[in-house]
């Protein structure tokens, strides 16, 4: 065994209800090294970062630490107790609370009894230069940028003499500089001899700081790969589950390529954005076609269509739709002229879990209908009766409490409750994600066929192969921006990861 | 990440606070100058008659600072004037004996509500609406009677008059010295002690903590249900000494005692800066709440002929503005905060 | 096992599992009570035609409690929080009322100004009450608790203020009959008006989709957005909802005892229409809800009422025993104390399993 190895995790399984979340997954991480965790949406590292820190309990494997015997972390706490640290993108800091507190709260130096705030502000001042954050250690908390915030945050795991630094995608909502800031501190922890474990979804970043990238997919291990000797395209192609070699032999399903762009496009957008959350962007939807946005988690596809369906009020830029400039700032308004949309987070967005799947279907048509006009039982019960069919919902009955579907079908619930307002333009986000096989498949023919009754649908999914399939336009998204469209001849997956990767592509546009 | 008030903003606050009270309270001695307003005397009046409020406001202060609330203080204060006067007048035990049972009472609605708030997260406001009628209606069990004290050490404890080297020349040029109550000094105290454990001790700042963000101070492995606990239980001493100074001052035991004295409590914090989704607020705020609130209802007592009950609805109109002026100030905040 | 014994327990837990199945238990258990206690509660007399009897005496006197609870039901579905000023906008609208009919007199033998006026004067103000509520809450997102404790507290003050601090009485035969009997009619005025605000409340359930709103804003106003939903105006209107049925409860109260006695109309009822609620099978977390179920829970309130008063309890006193019962509810409806208790449960379970082996074992 290598000497200077602080962390290792061995045949981690985890499971829940109906999903593997985590199956035989080895990790290792040694002293003084940068390590990067990557996947995308459901790979398993968030479930690997909580199982490590004791917010889950594991099913099978074991942790060790320091190489030793293997140790139980049954909370949080505990795993600070033994030198685990996490750092998440949510600052777990108090923003009522100065600079000195938050770095020392609960362990307080004393004099008599009584805290001793001139020497908190001390040792807040050394740790702080010692570390080279530029703050005052007096100054309120929720005064502080994010990266200083993100930064005491990582002071206070420093000197709380941390062996083990998980920091969970800290620079999602820093600017370059920050993140500059913040890779110099990384740098000089791990001179220190600290291990860190970095989850991102940046590859740059990856590039730019990691010595060692763990790869994730589907809650398996891909494999483990020095940073050197990793090119970026091949980080994306294990990422995203395909080999490189396979590429050439995927073959669209679709059945015949339909030129749409022939007719007039049903949305226009020109310059749509929504401050801080997706740059300006131009885009144009047809009738009939199923467009794909991709890109890697957090890289503002999710937020464009927001943007679009007025789930996030658009800042500024214009939206067409038949040629007809609208303004669409919420969702009501999105709706009435014709819109849908499958929200990603379907237990925060989605679903209202103590109503029953009759009510889930309707709701969307009824606030449509507007309150005045209710609809009646029977109308109501005929509506959840036809979807609960035609999508193959497997229910106990249409009176049943949404909850205890399980998440495949509450997803075809909430489908046939948008399908139901009879959208032209639907917009699904991560419709597939964390459902079974049998249920994705049906989703994707389901779109083939809705596109081809002249629907249009904006698709988002994590899994590449399942929008070569559906998709006949890609828009590819990084970092908050739209960066390239794909059609025809090079929609192909190679095409796509080089766009993502950025960097070294050159006809992007 | 929800954003809470800045320092400036609550030193905003708080200036607003004691310049609102400077205000009303030269207006009250340029207005009603034959009143005696310019006295010293009727300036230590106004800790006199609120020594009981200031110590129940301090334990509101801290539960409000957790991000809770207890609206049970009223009827609390009732129950200890009741059980105080039953005590002493019927059952003929001693001042001592009374005093014991009154933090003993607040005590217990400290814990058993403390308990039900922390350890089984039911919303404090219903915990305590509860116990608002609870303790109402356990006065009413003591005795539905007005109890008056007549016990000797008690109104000699009432009645002891600390003389102070300040004063006023009456008409005929004697010198009239300006005097307090023991009550004040105990309230005066509490106020140190508590400002003292707030600022210098690690349950106050894991107090200031969990207002500030609950789900970060778990985070870093603080004990969240605890110091909650700990917070209600302190709140229900406090609750139970302000009920028995209350008293002190009253004299008297009835069921219809200390009405709406949680409003006048919640008024005086909220108006002293302390926020209603917690993390922020200081003793000596709440202090200046308080003197608010009695500057209010001597103003409009020395007025004569408007109504007492103007003294709540000016109460609960300054406490509707000071929430009005949070809510601006932490919405304005949240939308020029650092994406 | 045999068939019919499965659809017997079937036919059971349908039973059991109907949301009215509990508060109905609740109501027969205090008519049970009350029975025992006074063997001719359920008797009913007719002289001078007029209906005597315990019975009717309940119905009637839960009238204010009835139609407050439902406008507690809204409030509470959809914004999860309660409404505690409602007893002091009674009060107030009572004032209102009284103030106008009698012109600024203390006591008058005939109107000074059109009924219908004082009434919808009255009305109106209670749901510039309820909307000042709505304000707060769905606005300004202030706790629905915090915000209706301001008017929970001036709300008294503002109707002794109306009424210049005296009794203001309307000594008119005509006003008394909306709390009293209307004459021919053996049936007490104010069951009417708690019939008929649930018959009109259920009319509009039936014929707006305003229940469905409420419950999806009140389970997830975030997914309600999505859909469509402004859960702020939603959060609003069930505040004037609940005002204005606080206003009308007043009236009625105020014409029982001819009179607006600001002090002592609609006194501890918030706490009544709040258990009323709660009793009902409403989650005060908010949600779903059943407005049967608040109704039912109204009537066993003031069967309760009554029974405790058999016992000699006096009114100041029965605040102590209806505390406990919201206490021990909102205990039993706690997911942290349904979770230990199922902790708990599984343990028992465990422990005499363990016993049972080492029994066989030995």
């Amino acid at each position: 065994m290598e000497e200077n190895i602080v962390l290792t995790m061995r045949g981690i399984t985890k499971l829940f209800p109906g999903v593997k979340a985590l199956q035989n997954v080895d990790f290792t991480l040694r002293k003084g090294e940068i390590h990067a965790l990557m996947g995308e949406n459901g790979a398993g590292k968030s479930t690997l970062i909580k199982v490590l820190t004791g917010v889950y309990a594991m099913d099978r494997g074991e942790v060790c630490l320091d190489g030793g015997e293997p140790a139980m972390i049954r909370s949080p706490q505990e795993a600070l107790r033994r030198g685990i640290s996490t750092v998440y993108q949510e600052i777990n800091l108090c923003p009522n609370l100065t600079v000195a507190e938050n770095l020392f709260i609960d362990r307080e130096p004393r004099k008599r009894g009584l805290i001793d705030w001139k020497e908190m502000y001390r040792r807040s001042g050394e740790l702080l230069e010692r570390l080279e954050v530029a703050v005052e250690p007096t100054r309120q908390l929720g005064d502080c940028s994010i990266a200083i915030q993100q930064m005491i945050a990582i002071a206070r795991a420093v000197d709380m003499r941390c062996k083990v630094l998980i920091l969970d995608e800290p620079t999602s909502s820093l600017d370059d500089d920050e993140v500059e800031k913040l890779f110099e501190l990384m740098r000089r922890l791990k001179e220190q001899g600290v291990g860190i474990i970095f989850v991102t979804h940046f590859l740059e970043q990856v590039y730019a700081v990691c010595d060692r990238i763990t790869v994730l997919r589907n809650g398996e291990l891909v494999g483990e790969f020095l940073t050197a000797e990793l090119p970026r395209l091949q980080l994306v192609a294990k990422m995203l589950g395909k080999d490189f070699d396979d590429l050439a032999q995927i073959k669209s399903m679709k059945e015949t390529e339909r030129d749409s762009r022939q007719q007039a496009p049903l949305l226009e957008a020109q310059g749509l954005y929504c401050q801080g959350r997706v740059k300006p962007f131009n885009l144009c939807c047809y009738p009939g076609e199923v467009v794909g946005f991709t890109g890697l988690l957090g890289s503002g596809r999710s937020e464009l269509v927001r943007t679009l369906y007025g789930a996030d009020r658009p800042d500024g830029g214009t939206l067409k739709l038949r040629g007809k400039p609208v303004k669409i700032d919420t969702p009501l308004q999105a709706m009435m002229h014709g819109m849908a949309y499958l929200p990603e987070d379907r237990k925060r967005d989605g679903i209202f879990a103590d109503l029953s799947v009759r009510e889930n279907i309707i709701i969307a048509l009824q606030t449509k209908k507007g309150i005045f006009h209710p609809m009646g039982r029977r109308e109501m019960e005929n509506f959840a009766d036809k979807y609960i069919g035609l999508l193959q919902i497997k229910t106990a009955g249409r009176e049943t409490s949404i909850k205890s579907l399980s998440g495949g079908n509450q997803q075809k619930v909430i489908i046939g409750r948008w399908l139901l307002t009879n959208p032209e333009f639907l917009i699904l986000d991560e419709p597939t994600r964390g459902i079974d096989i049998g249920t994705k498949t049906e989703i994707q023919k389901l779109m083939l066929q809705l596109s081809e009754q002249g629907m249009s649908i904006a698709f988002i999914s994590s899994e590449i192969e399942e929008m070569l399939r559906t998709c006949s336009r890609m828009i590819v998204m990084r970092d908050h921006e739209k960066v390239g469209e794909l059609t025809g001849g090079d929609l192909s997956q190679e095409k796509i990861m080089h766009t993502i990767a950025g960097g070294g592509s050159d006809n992007e546009q | 990440m929800k954003k809470k008030l800045r320092f400036n903003d609550t030193g905003f606050l708080l200036a607003v606070t004691i310049g609102l009270f400077v205000l009303m309270y030269a207006a009250g001695m340029i207005v009603f100058a034959d009143a005696g307003f310019a006295k010293p005397q009727m300036f230590l009046n106004l800790f006199i008659s609120n020594a009981g409020l200031i110590v129940i406001s301090l334990g509101l202060t801290l539960v409000m600072i957790t991000g809770g609330i207890d609206i049970s203080v009223g009827s609390v204060t009732a129950l200890v004037a009741m059980a105080s006067a039953y005590l002493m007048e019927v059952a003929g035990s001693g001042a001592c004996t009374a005093l014991a049972v009154s933090l003993l009472i607040g005590l217990a609605f400290g814990l058993v509500q403390g308990y039900l708030i922390s350890y089984l997260d039911i919303q404090p406001f219903i915990v305590t609406l509860a116990g608002l009628f609870f303790g109402r209606g356990m006065t009413a069990v003591v005795s539905t009677q007005m109890i008056s004290i007549k016990n000797e050490t008690f109104l000699a404890w009432a009645n002891y008059k600390i003389y102070l080297p300040i004063g006023t020349h009456n008409k005929r040029g004697v010198f009239q010295p300006a005097y307090i109550y023991p009550t004040v000094i105990i309230a005066l105290a509490a106020l140190v002690v508590i400002a003292v454990a707030l600022k210098y001790t690690k349950f106050g700042r894991r107090v200031y903590a969990i207002g500030g963000s609950q789900q970060s101070s778990l985070m870093m492995g603080l004990n969240v249900r605890r110091t909650k606990f700990q917070a209600y239980l302190l709140n229900g001493f406090l609750v139970g000494l302000g009920g028995f100074l209350f008293t002190l001052n009253s004299c008297a035991g009835f069921v219809e005692q200390a009405k709406g004295l949680e409003m006048d409590a919640i008024s005086a914090s909220v108006i002293g800066g302390t926020l209603l989704s917690g993390g922020v607020g200081n003793p000596v705020g709440t202090l200046f709440g308080v003197l608010i609130k009695g500057t209010i209802s001597s103003l409009i007592t020395t007025q004569g002929t408007l109504s007492s009950w103007w003294v709540r609805i000016a109460l609960s109109s300054l406490l509707c503005f000071f929430i009005v002026l949070q809510s601006i100030i932490f919405s304005h905040k949240k939308k020029n905060a650092p994406h | 096992m045999n068939n019919k014994g499965a659809k017997g327990s079937d036919t059971l837990r349908r039973i059991t599992g109907h949301h009215l199945f509990l508060p109905i238990v609740f109501l027969a258990v205090v008519l049970l009570a009350n029975v025992i206690k006074t063997p001719d509660f359920f008797e009913v007399s007719y002289s001078n035609g007029i209906l005597y009897g315990y019975v009717v005496d309940v119905v009637n006197r839960a009238s204010e409690l009835v139609i407050l609870a439902i406008g507690m039901t809204f409030v509470t579905a959809a914004s999860g929080g309660q409404d505690i000023s409602v007893g002091a906008v009674m009060a107030v609208s009572a004032a209102v009322c009284c103030q106008i009919l009698s012109g600024g007199e203390v006591s008058i033998t005939a109107f000074q100004n059109p009924l219908l006026l004082a009434v919808a004067a009255a009305l109106l103000v209670s749901m510039l009450c309820g909307a000042f509520n709505g304000l707060l809450v769905a606005r300004l997102n202030i706790q629905p608790m915090v915000a209706t404790l301001i008017l929970f507290t001036a709300g008294r003050g503002i109707a002794q203020l109306i009424t210049r601090g005296q009794i203001t009485y309307i000594r008119v035969e005509e006003y008394k009959l909306y709390g009293s009997y209307i004459p021919g009619c053996p049936i007490p005025t104010p069951i009417f008006f708690a019939a008929g605000t649930v018959i009109l409340v259920m009319l509009v359930l039936k014929f707006t989709a305003l229940g469905l709103y409420v419950e999806s804003v009140g389970i997830n106003s975030s997914a309600a957005r999505i859909v469509g939903l402004n859960a702020t105006r939603i959060k609003f209107i069930t505040y004037v909802i609940c005002g204005l049925l606080a206003g009308l409860a007043g009236f009625v109260a105020s014409s029982r005892i001819y009179s607006a006695d600001a002090n002592n109309i609609g006194l501890n009822l918030e706490m009544d229409a709040i258990l009323a609620v709660a009793l009902g099978g409403n989650l005060l977390s908010g949600g779903k809800f059943s407005l049967m179920g608040s109704v039912i829970g109204a009537y066993t309130i003031q069967a309760l009422t009554t029974t405790l008063y058999a016992m000699m309890i006096s009114s100041d006193q029965l605040p102590v025993y209806k505390a406990i019962v919201v206490i021990l509810i909102v205990v039993l409806q706690s997911p942290v104390f349904q979770q230990k208790f199922r902790d708990l449960r599984a343990k028992l379970r465990q422990n005499t399993a363990a016993s049972r082996k080492e029994g066989a074992a030995s």
